[in-house]
């Protein structure tokens, strides 16, 4: 006899598996079903910063409660999830900048979020190979950076344990009540949950979602150069530009010594080839900021595709053509970071609990012309 | 601003001998022609140090022919990426120069293939090629005693090198069964060239012992090797040694076609008639079309050259060349990894080097792409060029995509854009 599912979440990244657990902690019957490896796709291309935002309350809010999430779950992760509490440095070239420092502090502690801002020597003294004439910056330090793919596949590993199913596959259609694989086979499941990140859109036609595509580049080890993710003010002018390419200066130092160069915006840009002027302007802008990087090696460069929607929040909960296609996608740059939140809030809809933090500015039903913000 | 560059009309990427070949058959027609390499002087792996004390009478030929030749030498220069088509970065110890090509030849040659087994990360374990290579830098070997192990005709031109350095040989230990030997054998008459080798050799080699049928299981020590216990035809020996030369053959370094897009098949790069790849503009040579040795290599790089230069194929190169490409076939036969091997590794041991991951850790997943991502294996500085080929024989994982740097490189290069960089050109407008 055919196996039917309370839910079966089509992709496991990051997202999926994070909703796999808590489906399957909620007692529910759940499936995962992933044509590829865990964690492999944008999952596996992501920086694992997770940090708190302030783009929009809403933004925020997700953030906040997925970081504190994170927080609670560190002492279980296994030592390779290489959770680290680095803390972010907003990092300020000028004064104007330096007011967004003190804007965002604002923010910050208003909300209970720990902040300190740093004047340019108290940021020399916590990131020396900063370049000199830096004004300031504002330090976070409950912000921590993950290997995002040995956490999704442990999250992924966790809900088999509490009964979930691994399904290899590729999903080609979603029905209200199935997936259809494309080996011909069906599973057949109450709510089918799509979690394929910027690939969204094949399995649920008319989605707003956009491939963004990003560039990293890893170096050789060199323990102790940096300490925090450090990531620009100039930043949030790059992550909120939805029409032209982009680059700001984003590190990482990473548990083995390594550190992580990002980020680069990218729509239309649908092939996953390096494009070496955009690493180029990528590490170009890196170096200016942290000259002594311009002597490492990069090891390695790749490209990921972030999904984006046109209110920069993410889709969870059920699809407005069919109440019984939800979804979990659309995280954009933010899907480690909100992985955990996601998954409660998808679950919370699910099994009709109360939500933590209001659930409405992330239904897809939210008509989201009317958020649209530029 | 640098001057409107002309691009090379020949750039031949790899400086052994089907590189050199190809160079100097590209540039007898006076077009302008390019020979890059990441090493101090040409030669590749085979003829390391050969240019200054020749010690073969065709190296002595095609160096002196090189040197005649206007072919400009671009040492020290290590290509990591293409970032436009007819175009290639290379890094060199000043500074990174950028290399314009209307017809390239890649001839990247081969590195040996390692496998893992209990103690092959000790100090004084070494490739078979590797170890050749430091004695030619200058390690001292005389006296010491040296076993020798694993497959392929390499181990016993590194025996041999070696013995002429005065290491002692203790044991030559080919893991080709003796059947494939003797079948091996009976093919050279076919091929008056390679038997003559063979022979010389063979005389040279007499009083050296050689097993067939025999693997090294384990190398011992407590800071660095002392002994190794072997396989030896189907018992086990402990062999004591100052050094162990452990090869398993060869892989031909696809790497650079591959970025460029070169289409590969099972791990080698697909080439016609006149050595071009899939890119009709980029021609191969030598091992990366198949590990055929110096001799293929050379008549390779001649065909290469000309049809890049766009001149006239000899009838008789492309005769020879298919005569010797039956070579690759029966060395593939000969030195076949046996599956015994497979097992040697023991869950603790190290089988990528650069990040320290255990066998135990990857074998766990199904394929190359998720073993990496999940347990870093084939993340480090090498890229996967040793633990590739290891995982490759042990799980038959595939190897991932190629992607550019392919080799670390420094982050100002890659912070450079086209027109930025110094620009080497085979001429100036």
């Amino acid at each position: 006899m055919r196996q039917t599912f309370d839910v079966a979440i089509v992709g496991a990244g990051i997202v999926g598996a994070a909703c796999a657990l808590e489906c399957a902690q909620a007692e529910l019957k759940v499936a995962i079903i992933e044509s590829s490896i865990v964690g492999g796709g944008a999952t596996a291309a992501a920086m694992g910063h997770i940090v708190a935002m302030d783009d929009s309350e809403a933004q925020f809010s997700l953030t906040r409660f997925s970081q504190q999430l994170w927080n609670t779950l560190r002492t279980e992760l296994p030592r390779e999830v290489e959770f680290e509490l680095t803390g972010t440095i907003w990092v300020a070239a000028d004064e104007d900048e330096m007011s967004a420092v003190r804007n965002k502090n604002r923010y910050f502690t208003s909300r209970g979020v720990p902040a300190e801002v740093l004047d340019a020597a108290a940021l020399k003294q916590a990131e020396p190979n900063l370049r000199p004439g830096l004004v300031g910056a504002l330090l976070v330090p409950e912000d921590s950076v993950i290997y995002p793919p040995t956490a999704a596949r442990w999250l992924a590993e966790r809900a088999q344990q509490c009964g979930a199913s691994l399904v290899r596959g590729k999903a080609i259609r979603l029905r209200g009540g199935s997936v259809e694989i494309a080996d011909g086979t069906a599973i057949s499941s109450s709510l089918v949950v799509n979690a394929t990140g910027a690939w969204a859109p094949e399995l649920t036609p008319g989605l707003e979602i956009r491939k963004r595509k990003g560039h990293l580049v890893i170096t050789d080890r060199y323990s102790g150069f940096l300490r925090h993710q450090l990531v620009e003010l100039g930043y949030l002018k790059s992550a909120h530009s939805v029409t032209s390419d982009s680059c700001a200066f984003n590190v990482q130092p990473r548990a083995t010594g390594q550190i992580l160069i990002g980020s680069s915006r990218q729509y239309g840009a649908e092939h996953s080839a390096i494009d070496h002027k955009i690493v180029a302007g990528m590490l170009a802008r890196a170096c200016e900021y942290m000259p002594a990087l311009g002597k490492m090696a990069a090891v390695r460069c790749w490209t990921g595709f972030r999904a984006a929607t046109p209110d920069k929040l993410p889709l969870i909960g059920p699809s407005v053509t069919d109440q019984k296609i939800w979804l979990a996608t659309g995280h954009e740059g933010l899907g480690i970071t909100t992985s955990l939140g996601t998954a409660k809030l998808l679950v919370d809809q699910i099994v009709g609990r109360r939500s933590a933090i209001p659930i409405e500015p992330y239904l897809p039903a939210r008509g989201s012309r009317e958020h649209v913000y530029a | 601003m640098p001057s409107r560059s002309q691009p090379f009309d020949v750039l031949v990427v790899g400086g052994g001998p089907a590189g050199i070949a190809a160079a100097v058959s590209a540039a007898s027609r006076g077009v302008t022609v390019g020979l890059l390499d990441d090493n101090l002087t040409v030669g590749g792996q085979i003829w390391r140090g050969e240019e200054k004390n020749a010690t073969r009478p065709e190296s002595r030929d095609w160096f002196e022919k090189l040197r005649s030749s206007n072919v400009q030498l671009i040492a020290q220069a290590r290509v990591f990426q293409q970032p436009m088509p007819g175009m290639l970065l290379a890094d060199t110890p000043a500074e990174v120069v950028e290399l314009q090509y209307a017809n390239l030849v890649l001839a990247t040659g081969a590195r040996e293939r390692f496998l893992p087994f209990p103690g092959w990360t000790l100090p004084n374990v070494m490739g078979a090629g590797g170890l050749q290579a430091l004695v030619k830098s200058g390690l001292p070997i005389a006296g010491k005693s040296v076993v020798v192990a694993g497959t392929g005709p390499l181990l016993l031109a590194v025996a041999r090198y070696l013995r002429n350095q005065g290491a002692e040989i203790r044991l030559i230990a080919e893991q080709a069964s003796r059947r494939n030997l003797i079948r091996f054998a009976a093919n050279l008459l076919h091929q008056p060239g390679k038997l003559a080798q063979a022979l010389e050799l063979g005389r040279y080699l007499r009083a050296v012992r050689f097993a067939p049928n025999s693997w090294p299981m384990a190398a011992q020590g407590k800071d660095e090797l002392e002994s190794v216990t072997l396989s030896v035809d189907g018992s086990p020996e402990t062999i004591a040694c100052d050094y162990l030369a452990c090869g398993f053959h060869l892989v031909p370094n696809t790497e650079l076609a591959s970025l460029l897009g070169c289409e590969l098949k099972h791990g080698y790069v697909s080439v016609d008639e006149t050595q071009a790849t899939s890119i009709g503009s980029v021609f191969c040579a030598g091992e990366p079309t198949g590990i055929g040795g110096v001799e293929l290599a050379l008549i390779e790089g001649q065909i290469a050259g000309l049809a890049a230069s766009k001149q006239r194929l000899p009838a008789r190169l492309l005769r020879d060349r298919d005569k010797l490409k039956r070579f690759v076939v029966l060395l593939d036969e000969t030195f076949q990894l046996r599956t015994e091997l497979r097992s040697l590794g023991q869950p603790e041991n190290i089988v990528c080097r650069c990040e320290d991951v255990p066998l135990a850790q990857v074998r766990r997943y199904t394929s190359w792409r998720a073993a990496k991502l999940h347990t870093r294996c084939g993340m480090g500085p090498c890229q996967g060029r040793i633990c590739g080929p290891a995982t490759e024989f042990l799980f038959k994982w595939r190897p991932d995509s190629v992607r550019p740097p392919i080799f670390p490189t420094g982050l100002e290069a890659l912070a450079t854009t086209p027109g930025q960089y110094q620009i080497v050109t085979g001429g100036e407008q």
